[in-house]
């Protein structure tokens, strides 16, 4: 199994308060089926034994689900494939002797914690303010009572992929989470039990997105390709369709 | 129902703003694109006659030129605020940044639209107060159609723009306005939510095609008039 040796820039900073700065470290001897993440960990175990502090980041599932992973890998979300989260990227696709420079997700609604991990609770805020369907929709219906088109059904489907990792926002030029936010509206508006809240739901997402901070979309579409879960572009027009919509109520 | 919600100017609702006011100004700009093409007839008495009758409006062309800045204002206004808020929603920048590629609207003017924008007011300051209050009948700029006396403004046009540093000036911009384009056009229609899964990328491409044409038909005058036109 080949082997490749890094050079790794890594953004190290104590808490929310300090600054940080790039550290550069050196790890060899890395076998290149391994992923970005267990490389992270190796290079911790080194840290460790050396006495000194391990790199601080985000990881839950490690398989592509939970969406708490990402960092900038040389200045892309999640690194250079598309359509994959840090977990799943595989040290493959990097050469031996290269630099690579890791950084948190940037943005002012994402305040840095520690090292690589920022606090993405502004997001699970957008979600509170009305991404969730509060009619009670009984027990499992039988079938075919309820038609929906096969499209629409696909559509709520691919929408409801976003695992909410924050990579649209962090790969934004704008740092705007539209994408994030539209996939919800999106999700819960193309199904049934989400229609009576229909209205309600986009202008308060809206809101609250507005609120956190997060920058306006100038539909430039970088959120696009850095998504894992390849959410489309024509969601946030969605979105902007179900608000002027609802203004006209 | 109503929404308290609804009364407050979010993002959402700002780039429709910035959506409308930005495809008022493409009419106007093909329209003024469609008038400016009668530079290119080489004697002139085609543009002057143009804008004689414009000037000819009165009343008319004072309302459309109130309406005009009334547009351009609230393009500029709306669009240079969300460029600050965006500014400021990244308080730490990258130490690097890399486009990821893929099939997506990101390029270098969509990327760019806020300085193609900047540049462009730039350039319409200098072009009004160059040629709307620029020098008239009274400065000698006299051409004769039939019986009448009217303002000789394709003189000044071409002696401005046979000067190489206006007419290399002239061309930027316009390379500009059909990179602003190349953006925006496509960008007010997804801002308005009018794309659909399978039309987004056809509604794309003809955004960027319509907005190249527009950007290299401008081209063509200050070429034409400082190549073309003897003098
Ligand atoms: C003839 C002149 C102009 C035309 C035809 C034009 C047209 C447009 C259009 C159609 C858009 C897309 C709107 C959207 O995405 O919803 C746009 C965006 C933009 N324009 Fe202009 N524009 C012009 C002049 C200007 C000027 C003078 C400025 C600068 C001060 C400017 C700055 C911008 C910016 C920053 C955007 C991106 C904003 C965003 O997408 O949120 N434009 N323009
Ligand atoms: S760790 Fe769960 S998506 Fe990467």
């Amino acid at each position: 199994m080949p082997k490749i040796k890094l050079n790794l820039e890594i953004w190290r900073q104590k808490n929310a308060k300090s600054t940080g700065a790039f550290e550069p470290y050196q790890l060899s001897d890395i076998d290149d089926d391994i992923s970005f993440l267990e490389m992270l960990d190796l290079l911790n175990e080194k840290l460790i034994k050396e006495g000194k502090e391990p790199i601080e980041f985000d990881s839950d599932c490690r398989e592509g689900i939970c969406g708490s992973c990402g960092v900038i890998i040389n200045g892309q979300a999640h690194g250079p494939l598309q359509a994959t989260t840090t977990c799943q990227l595989y040290m493959r696709y990097f050469n031996d002797g290269d630099t690579i420079v890791v950084e948190p997700w940037r943005a002012k609604a994402f305040p840095v914690i520690r090292d690589l991990v920022v606090d993405r609770n502004a997001f699970d805020r957008i979600i509170s303010s009305g991404g969730y369907i509060s009619t009670k929709s009984g027990p499992h219906p039988d079938a075919n009572t309820h038609l929906i088109p096969k499209p629409v059904a696909d559509k709520a489907m691919d929408d409801a992929t976003c695992i909410g990792c924050g990579a649209c926002v962090a790969a934004c030029p704008n740092a705007s989470a539209s994408l994030f936010t539209s996939a919800k509206i999106s999700h819960l508006g193309h199904m049934p039990q989400g229609q009576p809240e229909r209205s309600r739901r986009v202008f308060r997402m809206v809101r609250q997105m507005d609120l956190e901070g997060f920058g306006n979309c100038t539909n430039i579409g970088e959120c696009r390709a850095a998504c894992p879960k390849e959410i489309s572009l024509d969601t946030i027009a969605q979105m902007r369709r179900d608000y002027l919509s609802a203004l006209k109520e | 129902m109503s929404h308290p919600q609804a009364k407050s100017i979010t993002t959402v609702f700002k780039k429709v703003i910035i959506a409308l006011s930005g495809l008022g100004l493409v009419g106007f700009v093909v329209v003024h694109l469609l008038g400016n093409l009668t530079l290119l007839r080489s004697d002139g008495s085609a543009f002057n006659a143009y804008a004689a009758k414009l000037e000819g409006l009165g009343g008319l062309l004072a309302v459309a030129e109130v309406g005009l800045l009334f547009v351009f204002l609230t393009h500029i206004g709306s669009t240079l605020t969300t460029k600050k808020r965006n500014l400021s929603a990244r308080p730490v920048a990258y130490r690097q940044w890399k486009s990821k590629g893929g099939d997506t609207p990101s390029n270098s003017s969509s990327r760019n639209m806020a300085i193609s924008g900047s540049l462009i007011l730039i350039f319409l300051i200098l072009h009004i107060w160059q040629f709307r209050f620029g020098p008239g009948m009274s400065q000698g700029y006299v051409a004769t159609q039939g019986q009448e006396q009217i303002r000789d403004l394709y003189r000044l046009v071409v002696e401005t723009l046979k000067n190489p540093l206006m007419a290399a000036f002239y061309s930027l911009v316009m390379v500009l306005l059909g990179l602003h384009l190349r953006h925006g056009i496509w960008s007010a229609l997804q801002s308005l939510g009018l794309t659909r899964p399978r039309t987004l990328k056809p509604l794309r491409l003809a955004g960027a095609v319509i907005g190249v044409v527009l950007g290299v038909g401008f081209l063509m005058i200050p070429a034409w008039i400082y190549f073309g036109v003897s003098n």
